[in-house]
């Protein structure tokens, strides 16, 4: 019997990403395997989310290479991305989740009923046939992590995805990737909220100036950080 | 009587004359919004999407058509299906369907472009959704329509206005037959000559108002539909 088809681990071998003549990633190297969230920090312009859209075979890297599961090329089937802003597509938030499992293959006549429970995954029971657009700010991230778990994918990725929100609306989507997490689901996320990185992560990689100054596991960056960028940073200084 | 009064008088009694020549107008114009935007909508929606050598000036090209002068359609349309023109043995010249194929010819560059220029815009702002989603390019194309319908509808307003308004196209492969092809800007051109002044004012009343009707119902149909889709 042939085992499943895996897209971890994810491996970033020497990977240096530029646009517009401008470095952005240099020369990093990292791997994501299954377990706990791995969280990306740094602070706005560290080259994050151009790793995140690197992880998700969004962009290509102009030196280096990534592979998954041990494949250079590999659709993106079982990875999902749930962008800083989302966009909402103009249908209600049900039809947003129902356009996701058709773009993923599901069956039409399973549709409708996974997106009654993937709304109440994230908590928007009552508000499937709300136009998607209407909704709040933070009701628009959680149907966002519904529409990317419509994919069942294996690898999460999540680009800040409670930057400007409330404490509530925060707590709600960090809930969710709780939940995520537990059910397998390997959650690569970034933030530059250091509060979020301690409550979620298991590993964490910060990132500064397109460079990975520390990686590893979150109690360890936390308790004895390595480097200087990481202590000033885990004690809540300002990396400019 | 003076005119305007004899002109409300054509309207409020529905002349049968008049109203002969404004459900042809309609028939007409309406019957070529609905076949340009057949071709113009997923044209447009093409180009805007798909990258290929010469596209740059296939757009040039489509900006400059929304200006094509209604007579060199006219004329165009005319050799086409004129007896000794390739389509010649289709009967179709001094006919309304000539004049649809006319205005058809006439409005489907301005949908397509302005259907262009709408998805490319809409394009920006779904791309990176629907890369991760891997939505194929003819899921981009219908969902992109689909999401830009409620602008698109301004591109079918746009044509309808052009195709209601013009008067050579209509003239040339129409002939402006009574009973027959005769529409309402054809109708008050020839009237007007006439010294018809009653009969060209009522057509011109109506014409408006039938111009304002469409684009307010196109309006409030804008406005539920943003308000209920989002």
């Amino acid at each position: 019997m042939r085992a499943p088809v895996t897209d971890l681990p994810i491996v970033l071998e020497e990977v240096s990403f530029a646009s517009g003549g401008v470095t952005i990633l240099d020369r990093v190297s990292l791997a994501f395997a299954a377990g706990a969230p791995a969280v990306l920090i740094g602070p706005n312009g560290a080259g994050k989310t151009t790793l995140l859209r690197l992880l998700m075979g969004l962009a290509a890297p102009v030196r280096g290479r990534v592979t998954w599961g041990g494949r250079e090329q590999a659709a993106s089937t079982h990875r999902a991305i749930v962008f800083q802003r989302p966009t909402m597509l103009r249908r209600s938030a049900a039809g947003n989740i129902r356009y996701a499992l058709a773009a993923a293959g599901v069956p039409r006549a399973r549709r409708a009923a996974s997106a009654v429970e993937l709304c109440a995954l994230v908590g928007l029971t009552g508000l499937e046939r709300r136009p998607a657009r209407k909704l709040s700010g933070g009701e628009q991230q959680r149907l966002a992590l519904a529409r990317a778990l419509a994919k069942e994918p294996q690898i999460l990725l999540l680009d800040e995805p409670t930057a400007s929100l409330d404490p509530a609306a925060t707590k709600a989507i960090e809930d969710v990737i709780r939940k995520v997490a537990a059910s397998g689901i390997k959650v690569v996320m970034s933030t530059h909220d250091l509060g979020e990185a301690k409550r979620l992560a298991g590993e964490i990689v910060l990132v500064h100036r397109g460079r990975v100054i520390e990686s590893g596991s979150a109690d360890a960056f936390f308790s004895a950080p390595k480097t200087e960028e990481a202590r000033r940073f885990a004690a809540g200084e300002l990396l400019v | 009587m003076p005119t305007d009064v004899s002109a409300l008088q054509l309207v409020l009694t529905a002349d049968p004359a008049l109203i002969a020549i404004v459900r042809l107008s309609l028939i007409v114009s309406l019957s070529a919004v609905l076949l340009a935007a057949l071709v113009g909508v997923p044209f447009g929606a093409f180009l805007a999407l798909v990258r290929f050598p010469g596209r740059e000036a296939v757009i040039v090209v489509l900006n400059a058509l929304m200006g094509l002068p209604p007579v060199v359609v006219g004329l165009l349309v005319y050799l086409l299906l004129s007896r000794a023109g390739p389509l010649g043995s289709w009967g179709l010249l001094f006919t309304p369907q000539a004049m649809i194929v006319a205005q058809t010819v006439l409005i489907a560059p301005i949908i397509a472009a302005l259907t262009r220029q709408t998805v490319e815009d809409l394009w920006t702002e779904y791309s990176d959704e629907l890369d991760a989603m891997d939505v194929g390019p003819f899921g981009r194309i219908t969902t992109l329509i689909w999401d830009g319908r409620f602008s698109l509808v301004t591109a079918l307003l746009a044509g309808f206005g052009r195709a209601a308004a013009e008067v050579g196209a209509v003239l040339i492969v129409g002939g402006n037959i009574d009973g027959f092809t005769r529409v309402m800007t054809t109708a008050i051109a020839l009237e007007t000559s006439k010294g018809d002044l009653p009969l060209a004012i009522g057509l011109g009343l109506v014409l408006i108002a039938l111009v304002v009707t469409v684009n307010a119902a196109a309006w409030g149909l804008r406005r539920a539909g943003e308000r209920f889709a989002g």
